[in-house]
């Protein structure tokens, strides 16, 4: 039995499908059989960022109305041997599933793989309640900014009242030497509002921008400072104890490789 | 020791100055209180501490909801107020 988990985070754009995007990329590499799926009815992004937008044939909701089997609408990632998605539809709304069938797809999947990712949408409303209904466990996903994080201590109320437990935090895009010159809320700022655990700091990272135009996740990028803290993320996820990652260190050192090698 | 960091440091640095904004948004968000209320519950307490003890009301009482650690070090909001005093013992009118 496989565990369900829902990437989360009330504010758009602060990353939700790419971190689903990796972790389901970055499991896929520790060899553990995983299936994402697209909850975001109306606004599938999760096949561009994957890269797999040309193979849909069928949708969650096709499986939801017992238009096809389970099996044919899941997308076997070609470069991931265990990495599946489950992908949106995109014509229907999110009323067009009950948190009721979101459970039912939940459980079944869960019998398959050893996790299953949800994809959340923006916003507190119908799309949300879906999400989570069928999760057992939540990462909430933020930015080091005000909105951010007002956005995502709702969201948190909202994952206790509905007895989704203790769930995770992701903080996304930070930057070091903001934080370091005082101009952007550090980690430590962030988990003392929020009082929750975290799973993992991704830095600021352009490689996210670069991988997302190709569709390929980061997490397999080697070079990659955010692929390592997703690779660090799902290792946790994996149950390995994994130091938070040192963000300073690695970036003035490349900094000062670069240079190096490149202006002289 | 906030107060003498804001006087004495040049200009408070961005950072900080969201996590204190933040820190406020969400105690009203959490409390789930509006301002109307706080300033019902005020002139409620104001009225019985006036029975027994002489309130200065030229400058009035401070009312609000912050923030504290409890004895499991969970953040728990507290309600503050601060009322300045005349005289402890209340003349007879």
């Amino acid at each position: 039995m496989g565990e369900v988990y829902v990437i989360t985070s009330g504010k758009g754009g602060v990353g939700k499908t790419t971190t689903t995007a990796n972790l389901g990329a970055g499991l896929a590499l520790l060899e553990k059989k995983v299936v994402l799926v697209d909850a975001d009815i109306g606004l599938r992004n999760l096949d561009v960022v994957m890269g797999l937008e040309n193979r849909i044939v069928f949708d969650l909701i096709d499986v939801i109305e017992g238009k096809c089997r389970l099996k044919q609408a899941l997308i076997k990632d070609k470069r991931y041997p265990t990495l599946h998605l489950l992908p949106a539809a995109q014509t229907k709304d999110k009323d067009a599933v009950t948190p009721e069938q979101m459970k039912k797809l939940c459980e079944q999947l869960r019998e398959e793989f050893d996790y299953v990712i949800l994809d959340c949408p923006a916003g507190i409303e119908q799309g949300f309640r879906n999400a989570i209904a069928g999760a057992d466990k939540a990462i909430v996903v933020t930015t080091p900014e005000v909105s951010a994080v007002r956005d995502a201590d709702r969201i948190i109320g909202l994952l206790e009242a509905a007895e989704v437990s203790s769930p995770l935090l992701i903080l996304n895009r930070i930057r070091v030497n903001m934080v370091k010159r005082g101009d952007m809320m550090a980690l430590e700022d962030v988990t003392e509002i929020l009082a929750i655990d975290v799973l993992g700091v991704v830095p600021d990272d352009e490689g996210i921008v670069i991988a997302t135009n190709k569709g390929e996740p980061c997490v397999c990028d080697k070079e990659s400072f955010a692929g390592q803290a997703f690779r660090d993320i799902c290792r946790r996820m994996n149950g390995e104890t994994v130091p938070l990652m040192d963000l300073d260190i690695p970036t003035g050192f490349m900094a000062k490789l670069k240079k190096k090698l490149f202006n002289k | 020791m906030e107060f003498l960091k804001n006087i004495f440091s040049k200009k408070p640095q961005s950072g900080s100055v969201a996590k204190d904004r933040l820190k406020l948004v969400l105690i009203h968000d959490r409390a789930n209180c509006s301002t109307d209320l706080l300033e019902m519950m005020k002139n409620d307490i104001m009225q019985v501490i006036a029975k027994y003890m002489d309130i200065d009301e030229a400058i009035g009482m401070d009312i609000n909801i912050e923030q504290t650690t409890d004895d499991n070090n969970k953040t728990v909001p507290v309600l503050y107020a601060n009322i300045p005093i005349k005289n402890m013992r209340k003349k007879k009118k």
